[in-house]
């Protein structure tokens, strides 16, 4: 573990907005992400001109691949009237939203620039799915890790393998996972699937009914979850509603110094802590339940800030597979490690529970753009700690966390926000 | 100091000639596979290529029905899945493979833990050919 550090000033969060989540044939990363820019530009409350922006870090995992874009950095800050200032790229797989946060952080952090734009963004769905799954398993190592067939659900299968030998975790604790989080996205108009589980089975039932087809029966959610022809398995114990959607999307924040916080909003949200951590490729790890790169980030970001697990109020995880989110609730320490399934099973992560975990729906609801995914958490902690968060807000938040991984904790970032009010 | 190349080519080289091989650190002793051309554990530069018995067990698997394009060409499907697993090594290292020997429609008869042995699949011919590691279950 490193020696805990300080940011050299203060920076704070003066503005956030993100695009709808979701599949959007006749738009490509620019357009979504001028609508989360200008999402952004309407959410500061008090004066600011987007001439005051210094720098644009861009999150963007491949364009290359998706859109056959690269160098996506200097487009981005181009529609967004960036010209000529700095706009720099950031890959590191699906923690590239995290990273870029926390570069555009450090910038800030260390003098060199007073205000900031830190976006992210994604166009997944103009190839087909095995083109993405191809593409999504390049984040992988191509050479001895994912060259033997495994694909990106396969990686995170084998861990949810691992975590059901040694604790004890079942299909059904994974179900639940998707269970409360498309509750919570049912609540968020941005998210790709604005509907709860039980909501699509009636719907599906609805469909059969008016099309004159036998109408599938389910006694609950689990049951329609683990119905072959419904919920068709993609790597096993994963299923389709273990894994997040493929997306489209884009969204952005504006960072500012501490000290000029005031003049852009009367509610600025600070960074008070940063981590970030890297690992082998998962074969080679001792322990497959466990995420070091998140340990490590965590530690880091703990220790800056000052807090501890209990004292985070809401947070942001990423959930990329259902596996993933009971990963994360153990190796941020929120629950010991095992013990996230039984915190599943007794609803302590639910929106209404002593521990918030995905209050926006999550990746699995809101949908994961990769690029955008780590920037779109932001989003939700952000409007949660200035209490904009709508039908979806927790009462009393003043601490918030994002978590968010690089495939499968190549590279892992969290962050600590705090209200101060 | 060897003057072997340890890289990529070079294990896939071997593999094609059925040797299945990683890299040690001779100041430390540590194997490496995925082969590191330096010790990443003593930063050593002294290595050398060793080879293991591909005799390992089984950490943890998955059952995949949506694979990437080359297993789809390879005939793989939601009707026809594969099994793909982690390995530990009896030397020690810890891999990835495709699982052979076990039914992917049934996983709940898969079990963690059970004794594996190398198997390498081969696929295409010529300049497209490549190899990746299989491991057979035993029985």
């Amino acid at each position: 573990m490193t020696k805990a550090r300080k940011l050299g000033r203060e920076v704070a969060i003066v503005g956030a907005g993100m695009s709808k989540f979701g599949v959007f044939k006749e738009k490509t990363t620019r357009d979504l992400f001028v609508e989360a820019f200008k999402e952004m530009v309407s959410s500061v409350n008090r004066r600011f001109d987007p001439k005051e922006i210094e720098a644009t870090y861009i999150a963007n995992f491949s364009s290359d691949i998706f859109e056959g874009q690269c160098h996506t950095a200097p487009i981005m800050a181009d529609w967004v009237g960036q010209i000529p200032k700095p706009a720099t790229r950031i890959e590191n797989a699906c923690a590239s939203g995290g990273i870029a946060l926390r570069h555009g952080l450090i910038a800030v952090a260390s003098g060199l620039f007073d205000v900031v734009l830190v976006g992210g963004t994604e166009k997944m769905t103009d190839l087909p799915t095995e083109k993405v799954t191809d593409a999504l398993a390049a984040a992988g190592d191509i050479l001895y890790e994912v060259n033997c067939g495994l694909t990106f659900p396969g990686l995170y299968a084998t861990m949810a393998t691992a975590h059901m030998q040694r604790y004890g975790t079942k299909v059904e604790h994974l179900m639940k996972v998707g269970i409360k989080n498309h509750r919570n996205g049912a609540l968020n108009p941005k998210a790709q699937f604005n509907t709860s589980i039980a909501d699509l089975m009636k719907s599906k039932q609805d469909k059969a009914r008016e099309t004159g087809k036998p109408v599938p029966e389910w006694e609950d959610e689990i049951a329609f979850l683990k119905d072959d022809s419904a919920n068709p398995v993609i790597a096993w114990p994963l299923r389709l509603f273990d894994c997040s959607p493929i997306s489209d999307g884009a969204a952005c924040l504006l960072l500012v110094a501490g000290e000029i916080a005031h003049n852009f909003t009367d509610h600025p949200v600070y960074i008070i802590g940063t981590g970030q951590g890297s690992d082998h490729s998962l074969p080679e790890r001792d322990d497959l339940t466990s995420l070091v790169a998140i340990k490590e980030a965590a530690h880091q970001a703990y220790s800056m800030a000052g807090v501890a697990p209990k004292d985070i109020d809401v947070a942001e995880v990423h959930d990329c597979f259902t596996i993933a989110e009971i990963l994360a609730i153990e190796d941020l320490g929120f629950f010991p490690a095992g013990q996230g399934s039984k915190a599943i099973d007794e609803g302590l992560t639910r929106r209404e529970g002593p521990k918030p975990i995905n209050t926006s729906g999550g990746l699995k609801s809101k949908g994961h753009p990769i690029g955008a995914s780590g920037i779109g958490q932001v989003v939700e902690v952000w409007h949660q700690l200035r209490g904009e968060a709508g039908p979806r807000q927790v009462p009393n938040v003043r601490v918030g966390l994002t978590h968010n991984v690089g495939t499968t904790g190549g590279s892992g970032v969290v962050h600590i926000y705090e209200r101060r009010d | 100091m060897s003057n072997e190349s340890f890289t990529s080519a070079e294990f896939y080289r071997y593999l094609g000639r059925n040797e299945f091989m990683a890299t040690r650190c001779n100041a430390c002793q540590k194997v490496f596979l995925p082969p590191r051309p330096i010790c990443t554990k003593c930063f050593s530069t002294d290595m050398n290529w060793v080879k293991l018995s591909g005799k390992g067990k089984l950490r943890a698997f998955t059952c995949i029905t949506v694979g990437p394009s080359f297993m789809v060409s390879a005939g793989y499907d939601r009707k026809n899945p594969y099994c793909c697993g982690i390995v530990a090594l009896e030397e020690g290292p810890q891999v990835s493979g495709q699982i052979l020997g076990v039914n992917p429609r049934e996983p709940d008869h898969i079990k963690i833990g059970s004794p594996v042995t190398l198997e390498i699949i081969a696929q295409g011919e010529g300049d497209s050919k490549r190899l990746w590691l299989g491991f057979k279950a035993q029985g």
